[in-house]
């Protein structure tokens, strides 16, 4: 089976200013790859190629083994899915208008949500355990929530993968700790995930894998436990690993600390 | 399910009510259009012209005079200008409404990429060159699509056609034809021309024929329905191009079409009555309290409000005062004190 998402030797960047090359990565089903680098390296500009939505200056995109530019916009939604960062949109959508928008590509051209639509809408705000939500209105609520309501949308495409944009950013404790187990139950449903965070200790809680983005480069990929050591971290956010080690308790009992579930 | 509605906060807008609400919108178009078929200078009470329009269709008859008089008074005097309204009222309203989903902010009016700018200099330079009405008209018709033209032009040649770029583009095209209408009133004759431009552009529903409402219902009416049809890619258009793309949406093909549909309606509205300002700003704002944001729902009912709006607009611009007034001076009017009842509401929806 071909990888849900795959890069070759990609350099992603804009007209005249190329921001990374040589980016070679996969992503299978049921794998959540996490993505680590410090601001600026270029995690958003990596998805925004992966997403098709800014054209690779060099190598090539593949979803489901298909080249994205081959895609089309719609049949790429009914694949994929993404979850920006939260922002506090402008119109006062009611949450489950904002969810509805996850299923435009399922929907027919011009016609309106079937009931079998707003279930899945409903489905997917229970799934996160925000159906409270449903009738609140988006502009209104608060960032988090809205965070939750972002990844209902991305669920109600009904993705074989998730591109999420730092997904732990803007939410309290406890919906970090809802979010990072939400993305676990993505994963044995067979969903290929692939998200950025700020915080290594979210990545060593979830991730089958990790990449590490270095300013330009791929700075490691593999199992948490080969990747994201104190001396890598240290290396790439530019920091002392003594100082790494010290901030992440999970470093200290890291050998007993691993995902139940790692691909090879 | 009894302890959830304890903890939920009400909802603002019901299901149900919104689901009737969308029915405000037609039926006072409905209602406005009778009383301005009834109102004017000889009052006809309002249910005379649903009893003509029934002894047109032959359920009803009535005496061969009344016919004639209602036939002269109705179709010949009122509904040319009741069509003119309707159409003219509709187009800028949906227009502003679509536009505010498009570029993402509530204070976008049709004019943003320079229609009516390139249009009101396309009507003044048709009346200085003394050219038959026909002349003006096209002339205001072609010049408002030039104008977005260039300003499209421009965002797509340097910015690769962003949002930002095309409201540069669009003051940029809208700067070029303002002052290119200010060169043509200095070139008209200050006893003649000046004042037909000055009037012209203080719009007007009453030079419309009912022959031109025949040429120009067709597009207009297309434009209207095609824009409607873009209102759930607008909604996901209103989150961001990025989001819209990644949600399925085809980012360039309907922000193109939105523009080119509204373009049209819009330049077509100047032809027929002149500058109307301000309602395409303002009833997109009611129509959206009225049936919340989506803009599947909110496109056809910021239609039929903006007909309804015009047509009253109308009503007081003929009947207020013994002479007639220009129409744009009364939605100009009408339409500040709307927008300030609206603004105390809807601030909700912007922060």
């Amino acid at each position: 089976m071909s990888a849900a998402v795959e890069a070759r030797d990609l350099a992603i960047g804009y007209p005249g200013r190329r921001v990374g090359a040589g980016i070679s990565l996969g992503i299978r089903a049921g794998e959540v790859l996490c993505l680590l680098g410090p601001n600026g390296s270029g995690k958003t500009t990596l998805f925004k190629t992966l997403l098709g939505l800014l054209p690779p200056l060099a190598g090539e995109v593949r979803v489901l083994g298909e080249p994205v530019a081959d895609w089309s916009r719609a049949a790429f939604a009914r694949k994929v899915g993404y979850v920006p960062q939260a922002h506090a949109g402008i119109f006062p959508f009611t949450v489950e208008d904002i969810v509805l928008m996850g299923r435009a590509a399922r929907i027919e051209r011009f016609a309106a949500p079937s009931r079998h639509d707003r279930e899945i809408a409903a489905d997917c705000l229970a799934a996160l355990g925000v159906d409270h939500l449903r009738t609140r209105i988006y502009t209104e609520i608060s960032g988090g929530e809205r965070q939750l309501t972002l990844i209902a949308r991305a669920l109600a495409q009904e993705p074989a993968l998730l591109v999420m944009d730092e997904p732990t950013a803007s939410l309290d404790f406890g919906n970090q700790i809802r979010v990072l187990d939400h993305i676990g139950r993505l994963r044995r449903r067979g969903i290929a995930v692939f998200m950025s965070t700020h915080q290594p200790e979210h990545a060593l809680r979830v991730a089958d894998r990790i990449a590490l983005l270095a300013p330009g480069r791929l700075a490691g990929l593999g199992a948490p436990a080969e990747v994201a050591t104190p001396d890598a971290l240290a290396a790439l956010y530019g920091v002392d690993a003594a100082a790494v080690a010290a901030s992440l308790p999970a470093f200290s009992r890291f050998p007993q600390h691993r995902p139940e579930r790692h691909a090879s | 399910m009894a302890e959830m509605a304890s903890t939920r906060p009400a909802p603002a807008t019901a299901p149900a009510t919104v689901r009737t609400r969308w029915l405000v919108a037609p039926l006072l178009a409905l209602a406005a259009t009778l009383a301005a078929l009834s109102f004017g200078r000889y009052p006809l009470p309002p249910w005379e012209p649903v009893r003509f329009l029934l002894a047109a269709a032959g359920f009803v008859s009535m005496e061969p005079d009344r016919y004639a008089l209602l036939y002269n008074l109705i179709v010949e005097i009122r509904l040319p200008r009741v069509l003119a309204a309707i159409l003219v009222g509709a187009s800028l309203s949906v227009s502003g409404a679509a536009y505010q989903a498009l570029f993402r902010n509530p204070l976008v009016s049709p004019g943003l990429l320079g229609v009516l700018a390139g249009a009101s200099a396309g009507a003044a330079l048709g009346i200085l060159l003394e050219g038959h009405w026909l002349l003006v008209q096209t002339s205001a018709f072609v010049m408002g699509l030039a104008a977005v033209g260039i300003g499209v032009g421009i965002a797509h040649l340097f910015g690769g056609g962003s949002i930002i770029m095309l409201v540069l583009g669009g003051i940029l095209s809208g700067a070029l034809f303002t002052s290119l209408l200010t060169m043509v009133k200095y070139m008209a004759d200050p006893y003649s021309q000046l004042p037909a431009i000055v009037y012209w552009l203080m719009g007007s529903l009453g030079q419309a024929s009912i022959d031109d409402m025949a040429w120009a219902a067709l597009p207009m009416l297309a434009g209207i329905l095609m824009l409607c049809l873009m209102g759930r890619a607008l909604d996901a258009l209103s989150m961001g191009d990025d989001e819209a793309r990644a949600l399925g949406v085809p980012v360039t093909a309907v922000r193109l079409t939105t523009i080119a549909a509204a373009t049209l309606i819009s330049a077509l509205t100047v032809s027929i009555a002149g500058m109307i300002g301000w309602i395409g700003l303002v009833v997109p704002h009611i129509a959206r309290l009225l049936v919340g944001p989506g803009n599947a729902r909110l496109l056809p009912a910021a239609a039929s409000l903006g007909a309804a709006f015009l047509l009253f607009a109308d009503g007081l611009a003929r009947n207020l005062f013994a002479t007639e007034l220009p129409i744009g001076i009364v939605t100009e009017l009408l339409g500040i004190p709307v927008f300030l009842l609206v603004l105390r509401r809807v601030r909700r929806g912007w922060t």
